[in-house]
C-alpha cells in the first residue's frame, strides 16, 4: 500500500518524474526542450541513488541509450520536446519493430501555440506512424497516474509507449496525492537473441505482428479508465488532453446535458468505447490539440460502419487547426453546438496601446557582444548570417538584426553552405551555440570541410545550455549523476574535422573580436571563430556601468545594441543597476566616452 | 462555504517573482484543505517577458486557466501588466497593483508605446475595487527588491476576500522560503498587509 505522504502542489513535469520513480524506472535519458525539461531534472533531483540519469548529446542518442537499456530489461523513460522526436525518429521507427523487454516510455511534450517551438506538430501522428500507443493526459494529476500505467503497458505488449503531455499539463501545477511506495524493478540483463537484430525478413514479420497488436491494444484501452463514456442524448462531444478540461468547465457553465467521450488514448482509439459513444448520436463535436487525430479516427469509424453521425471539428472548420485552445473558444463552440445563447466574454472597452515585451537577450549577455562585433566587422560587405536554436536566436531582434535564417538544431552551419553555393560572392557566416554544436553541429562542419564550402562558423560558447534553463552538455563536464567527466574541447573537435583556420576569442574584447572575425571571413575555405564567455546566469556581477554627466543623449547606445538595462528615465538615458551585468559593450558604442565603470 | 471557488491572477514581468507568489498562494489553499491548480507560461518569457500565473482554488473540475471575466482577484506586479490582465477580472473583482513601471527595450527603441497616464486612467475607469501600492519601495526599504512578491501577497490578503486566513497565508510563506530569509519575509508580508489596511480604513 505505501505511506500516504500528503497532498502536494506539483508541476505536471514533476508529477511525471515522481510517478516514473514510483514505477521503478531504472534509466532516464533525454535532451532539454521546453516544455519537457523539468521531467528529467526532477528525476535527477529525487534520485534515490540507483537510477541512471543522463542528458544525452541529442535526442537520437537519448532514444538509443534508452533502447539498449530497455533491451536489457531496464525500465526506461526518454524525454524530449516534440521537434526533438524528429531527431529521434530514426531509432524510434525501427524500435517499434524490434520492441523492448523492460518497459520504455517515450515522454514527448507538445507545444500548442506554439510558445517556444519551431512547429506545432502533433506527436500523436508519430504514434500512428510508428504503430505505438500514446497516452494523452488532461491534467498533472492524470499524468501522474498515466506514467505509472505506461510502464506496465509497455511490458505487457513489449513495445515502447508514448506519453504526450502539452504545456498546460507540463507547466501547470495541481494538488496531487503522493504515496511513498516504489516498485523495485530489477533488470534481468541483456540476453543474446536474434530479436534484437533488425533484418528485412524480421522487419516483415514484426510489421505483421505490430499491425495485429493494434486490435489487442484497442480492446485493452476500451477497458481503461483513462477513457470514459458518459452522459446521454443525440449530441456528443469527444475531447482529449487539456481540451477535455475546458469541455468539463464549459459544460458546467452551460449546464449542458450531452454525451461525452473523454479520450485518454488517442491511438489506437479504443474501438468498443468509441462505438458505444457514437451509438445513437446525430452529431459529434471533437475538441483536441493539435491535429484532428481523434476526429479522423471517429470519422473513419463512422464511415466503416456506414453510420450517418456527423463528426465535426477542425476539418469541418468548426474549430481552428492552429494555435492553442482556450476556454473561451471551447465554451463558444459548445454553446453553438447545443444551441444556447451566451453573453460576450471578450473585453469590449477600448484598451490603450500596451508595451510589447518580446523576448530579448539579457543585459550583459555575451551573445549581444558577439553579434555586434560581427555586425561591425562585416559592415559594407554583402553578408548573410544564418542562425540556429538557442538564446542566440534572439540576435534576430532589432536593433541587432543578425539572424537571417533559423530552421532547426544544427542547421545554421549547413544552410549557410547552401546559400554560399548559390551566391559565391556573399560572405556566409553561421552562428551556433555550444550545446547545439554537440547536438547536431559537428556533421555540418565536416560537411563544409569535405565539400570545401567557404563559410565562417561562429561558435558562441557560453558554457551552458541556456535557453532551456542552464543544463550541462558534453562541453561542460558535469553530469546529472553528480559526477565530473572530461570536458570535450570544441576547438579540438573542430581541428580534428580539418578546419584550416580556427581562432578563440573573448566576445567582450570588442576590438579583438572585430579583428578575428575579419581574418576568419577573409580566409579561403571553412573557418571557425569560437567566442568564449559565460552566460550571465552562471556568475554574480562584480562590475557595473553608469551613464555620466557628459552624456549628450544621442541614444546611440539604445539604438545600436538594444540592451534592456539602458532606458530613458525622466528624460535622461540611464542604466538600471539591478539589470546591468557589467559586460561593457555599451562603452564601445558611446561616441562621447560618457559611460563609466564602477564596482558593484 | 457554498462557493469556495476562488480564482487569482498574478501578472508581472519575468524576474519579479510572480511564479513563487502563485505557488505560495496554492500552498496556502491546499493547507486549508482545498484542491488548487496553478498555470503559467514559461519558456520564451524568460527575463523581461510577460508572465501570467493563474491560481485556482477549489478547482478539481476546472481547467488550469482562469477564463475571461472570471478572476476574483488580480495581483499585478507592474502597471502595464495590470492593464493587460484586466479582461480576466470579473465585474466586482478586486485588484492589487504594484505601481512599478518596467519599460521594455521595445519602448526605448520606439517600436512600442508605454504611456503611463493613459494606462493609469484606463485602469481607474475599468476596475471598481483597485488598490495601488508602491511595493517596490517597501521591498527596497526592507533591504531587497526580491521581497516584492511577499509584500504584494500581504496586500492581497488584507483585502479579506481570499478563502484562507492571514495566519495560514503567512504560515505557507514561512514554510516555503529559506530559513535565513524567514524574518525578512514576515516583515515584508506585514508591511504589504498594513499598507492596504490603511487604504481600506480611509
Amino acid at each position: 500500500m505505501g505511506v500516504f505522504m500528503g497532498k502536494k502542489l506539483l508541476m505536471g513535469n514533476e508529477a511525471i518524474a515522481l510517478g516514473a520513480i514510483r514505477a521503478g524506472v531504472n534509466v532516464v535519458t533525454g535532451y532539454p526542450g521546453t516544455p519537457s525539461t523539468e521531467v528529467l531534472e526532477t528525476v535527477a533531483e529525487n534520485n534515490p541513488g540507483d537510477i541512471y540519469v543522463e542528458w544525452s548529446a541529442n535526442e537520437k542518442s537519448a532514444m538509443e541509450v534508452g533502447a539498449g537499456a530497455a533491451y536489457s530489461g531496464s525500465r526506461v523513460m526518454v524525454t524530449m520536446k516534440q521537434v526533438g522526436l524528429n531527431v529521434a525518429s530514426d531509432p524510434l521507427m525501427t524500435l517499434a519493430y524490434i520492441g523492448v523487454k523492460g518497459g520504455m516510455v517515450i515522454l514527448v511534450a507538445d507545444d500548442p501555440g506554439p510558445f517556444s517551438s519551431q512547429t506545432e506538430q502533433d506527436t500523436r501522428h508519430f504514434a500512428r506512424f510508428s504503430n505505438l500507443p500514446v497516452l494523452d493526459p488532461s491534467t498533472p494529476e492524470e499524468a501522474y497516474e498515466m506514467i505509472q500505467y505506461a510502464f506496465e503497458l509497455s511490458e505487457l505488449v513489449q513495445l515502447p509507449v508514448f506519453m504526450r503531455p502539452t504545456t498546460r499539463v507540463c507547466h501547470a501545477c495541481s494538488t496531487i496525492d503522493l504515496v511513498d511506495e516504489r516498485i523495485e524493478h530489477k533488470p534481468e540483463g541483456f540476453e543474446k537473441d536474434p530479436r534484437w537484430v533488425i533484418f528485412p525478413s524480421l522487419a516483415y514479420k514484426k510489421h505483421v505482428h505490430i499491425e495485429q497488436l493494434q486490435h489487442r491494444l484497442s480492446d485493452i484501452f476500451s477497458e481503461l479508465n483513462f477513457n470514459k463514456v458518459y452522459g446521454s442524448g443525440r449530441l456528443g462531444v469527444a475531447a482529449s488532453g487539456v481540451a477535455y478540461t475546458y469541455v468539463v468547465e464549459a459544460m458546467q457553465k452551460l449546464n449542458a446535458n450531452i454525451k461525452v467521450f473523454k479520450v485518454g488514448t488517442p491511438y489506437p482509439l479504443p474501438k468498443a468505447a468509441a462505438e458505444s459513444f457514437l451509438s445513437g448520436l446525430d452529431e459529434v463535436l471533437v475538441f483536441e490539440e493539435l491535429d484532428p487525430v481523434v476526429e479522423e479516427e471517429l470519422a473513419m469509424l463512422c464511415a466503416s460502419k456506414l453510420q450517418a453521425t456527423k463528426v465535426l471539428g477542425k476539418k469541418t472548420e468548426h474549430l481552428p487547426f492552429a494555435g492553442e485552445y482556450t476556454f473561451e473558444m471551447v465554451y463558444k463552440a459548445l454553446a453553438k453546438f447545443i444551441g444556447v445563447n451566451i453573453e460576450e466574454m471578450e473585453n469590449t472597452s477600448a484598451v490603450p496601446e500596451l508595451p510589447a515585451r518580446p523576448p530579448v537577450l539579457c543585459a550583459g549577455c555575451p551573445h549581444r557582444a558577439s553579434f555586434y562585433a560581427v555586425k561591425i566587422a562585416m559592415k559594407g560587405q554583402k553578408a548573410v548570417f544564418t542562425g540556429d536554436i538557442g538564446c542566440y536566436t534572439l540576435g534576430n531582434a532589432k536593433p541587432l538584426d543578425m539572424v537571417d535564417t533559423c530552421l532547426c538544431m544544427g542547421a545554421g552551419i549547413t544552410v549557410a553552405q547552401g546559400i554560399k553555393r548559390t551566391e559565391p560572392d556573399t560572405k556566409c557566416i553561421a552562428f551556433i551555440g555550444d550545446s547545439t554544436f554537440f547536438h547536431t553541429g559537428i556533421p555540418g562542419i565536416a560537411n563544409a570541410v569535405y565539400n570545401n564550402t567557404d563559410i565562417t562558423v561562429v561558435i558562441l560558447d557560453n558554457s551552458t545550455t541556456a535557453m532551456t534553463g542552464h543544463q550541462p552538455h558534453p562541453g561542460i563536464g558535469n553530469t546529472m549523476m553528480n559526477s565530473i567527466s572530461k570536458k570535450i574541447d570544441i576547438y579540438g573537435v573542430v581541428k580534428a574535422c580539418g578546419v584550416g583556420h580556427i581562432v578563440k576569442g573573448d566576445p567582450l574584447d570588442y576590438n579583438n573580436s572585430i579583428k578575428i572575425i575579419k581574418e576568419a571571413v577573409e580566409f579561403k575555405g571553412p573557418s571557425v571563430v569560437i567566442f568564449e564567455a559565460p552566460c550571465i546566469a552562471l556568475f554574480k556581477p562584480t562590475v557595473e556601468y553608469r551613464i555620466q554627466d557628459n552624456c549628450k543623449s544621442c541614444k546611440k547606445c539604445i539604438n545600436s545594441i538594444g540592451c534592456p538595462a539602458i532606458a530613458i528615465v525622466d528624460g535622461k538615458i540611464s542604466i538600471e543597476p539591478t539589470l546591468c551585468y557589467g559586460c561593457g559593450l555599451c562603452t564601445n558604442v558611446c561616441p562621447f566616452d560618457a559611460i563609466g565603470r564602477c564596482e558593484k | 462555504m457554498i462557493n469556495s471557488q476562488f480564482d487569482i491572477l498574478i501578472a508581472g514581468v519575468g524576474g519579479q517573482g510572480t511564479v513563487l507568489a502563485s505557488r505560495l498562494l496554492a500552498a496556502a489553499a491546499i493547507k486549508e484543505g482545498y484542491f488548487a491548480r496553478t498555470s503559467e507560461t514559461i519558456g520564451m518569457s524568460q527575463r523581461g517577458g510577460c508572465v501570467v500565473s493563474h491560481v485556482r482554488v477549489d478547482s478539481e473540475n476546472c481547467s488550469s486557466i482562469i477564463p475571461f471575466k472570471t478572476a476574483d482577484m488580480i495581483i499585478a506586479f507592474e502597471l502595464a501588466e495590470a492593464a493587460r490582465s484586466l479582461p480576466r477580472l470579473k465585474k466586482d473583482g478586486s485588484c492589487i497593483i504594484n505601481t512599478q513601471v518596467i519599460k521594455p527595450v521595445s519602448a526605448s527603441l520606439g517600436t512600442s508605446k508605454y504611456n503611463v497616464d493613459e494606462i493609469d486612467e484606463y485602469i481607474k475607469n475599468n476596475m471598481k475595487n483597485v488598490y495601488f501600492i508602491d511595493g517596490y519601495s517597501i521591498a527596497r526599504d526592507l533591504g531587497t527588491v526580491k521581497a516584492i512578491n511577499v509584500v504584494l501577497l500581504g496586500a492581497a490578503t488584507a483585502i479579506g476576500k481570499m478563502p484562507f486566513s492571514k495566519e495560514l497565508m503567512l504560515e505557507s510563506i514561512v514554510e516555503n522560503v529559506p530559513q535565513k530569509f524567514r524574518d525578512l519575509n514576515k516583515m515584508a508580508f506585514e508591511r504589504g498587509y498594513e499598507s492596504i489596511l490603511i487604504e481600506l480604513n480611509k
